[in-house]
């Protein structure tokens, strides 16, 4: 879970330091990631200030919210920096809502079907691909967008390649499964 | 308006068959992606659009007239005036500079070497490379010669781009350089654009993407984006 370690990132990077404000620049980082929610922004802080990663610094309180402001300590940068360091299993848990999907087709549906699927799946793929290409090559893009765009363009071609590859051997496939 | 058309086309190599009656339309200023597996006929369909090969039997059409009909030097005045062309290698002279180069098609055009040459510096002053001007294409790193390759498939101001996997030398870094620029540019000229390629990432930068297999439009298609259902971003 990189939650917890992405606000310790923006908390040493000084990107901010309340609740609120940490939840936009983390959907400003990570454009192209699933938006944080506020209960997981309080619950990250609040785990993280109990095992000392954080600490609270001041409370402002101008008749709006509660707004605590934090700060990264000193076993919070240690703590981020062995998270920096420490290599990514690579990928064990290849996604896959999408394999079991294909892998159930071809076992309950004729090969039109799962042909079907597969190139619906791809279409679908292609705009996504599509879409974020356009978000690319907007002349107002920032590197920030780019290298998310870069890192989602990049699992979408893999996926691709794997559906037009599929798609290819969806009769032979089919044949082994019902033999 | 529609820019470009195939009706039916079909072109074989002796009795090796490459296309066998390929229909479609592209529209003014639109980006189309042919995609497919190797020997899908891609490239040929290419040459038939852009009238360096001329089919069998069907039609194409530019701008509404047969250009299949017409002899070679009228097509050759066609591609010269009106289209542009982008390889996967540059196919730059490599005894001539950047600019000289880029130059090219005007000076074929009829237009004067001085007025020639100052498109050529404006087109690779756009595209970042005005610093190669005067270099030799033979002393150019292979990005830095597509990008003039490419400002040379610009200069004319053609309406039509015909550009076949041309990154498919590139570093993906140096690649997207050289799309982005074309893509741009098509976006602010309205100059249609034909895109062969058999990569996903690069067909991701046109409007639509057509498939070809066996010589035959895919049935499936891929030019709109219809999902699964409750498919997430």
């Amino acid at each position: 879970m990189s939650t917890p370690y992405v606000l310790l990132g923006l908390l040493a990077a000084g990107s901010a330091v309340h609740g609120y404000d940490l939840k936009r620049a983390y959907d400003e980082r990570l454009p192209q990631a699933r938006p944080l929610a506020y209960g997981q922004v309080y619950a990250s802080l609040n785990r993280l200030a109990r095992d000392g990663l954080v600490a609270a610094t001041g409370q402002e309180r101008d008749g709006g919210p509660d707004r605590t402001s934090y700060a990264i300590t000193d076993a919070g940068r240690a703590a981020l920096h062995d998270w920096i360091g420490e290599v990514e299993q690579p990928a064990p848990h290849v996604s896959s809502s999408l394999l079991s999907k294909v892998m159930v087709a071809l076992l309950v549906a004729d090969v039109q079907t799962a042909r079907a699927y597969l190139t619906a799946q791809r279409q679908a793929h292609t705009t996504r691909l599509r879409e974020l290409t356009a978000v690319k090559t907007d002349p107002a893009a920032r590197l920030d967008d780019i290298v998310a765009a870069d890192y989602a363009i990049a699992h979408l071609d893999a996926d691709l390649r794997w559906l037009r590859a599929t798609l290819e051997r969806v009769a032979d496939w089919h044949r082994e499964v019902h033999a | 308006m529609t820019q470009l058309s195939a009706r039916g086309v079909v072109k074989a190599y002796g009795n090796t068959p490459a296309l066998r009656g390929v229909t479609l339309d592209i529209a003014e200023g639109e980006i189309v992606a042919v995609t497919g597996p190797s020997g899908c006929g891609k490239s040929t369909l290419l040459h038939c659009l852009s009238g360096i090969l001329r089919p069998d039997a069907g039609e194409v059409s530019y701008r509404g007239e047969r250009i299949d009909r017409w002899s070679e030097a009228r097509r050759s005045v066609l591609r010269r005036t009106e289209f542009g062309v982008l390889f996967q290698f540059g196919q730059m002279v490599a005894e001539l500079t950047a600019a000289e180069n880029v130059a090219l098609p005007l000076l074929l055009a009829g237009t004067r070497r001085r007025a020639a040459r100052t498109a050529a510096l404006t087109w690779l002053e756009r595209f970042g490379v005005a610093e190669l001007a005067d270099l030799r294409a033979g002393e150019m790193s292979g990005g830095q010669q597509q990008r003039c390759a490419l400002a040379r498939a610009l200069v004319t101001e053609p309406r039509v781009v015909f550009a076949d996997e041309p990154t498919g030398a590139l570093d993906s870094l140096a690649g997207e350089q050289v799309l982005g620029q074309l893509v741009r540019t098509a976006r602010e000229q309205r100059t249609s654009v034909v895109l062969v390629t058999h990569d996903a990432t690069v067909a991701g930068y046109a409007d639509r993407e057509i498939v070809l297999r066996d010589g035959v439009l895919d049935p499936s298609g891929l030019g709109v984006g219809v999902g699964m259902k409750g498919l997430g971003r």
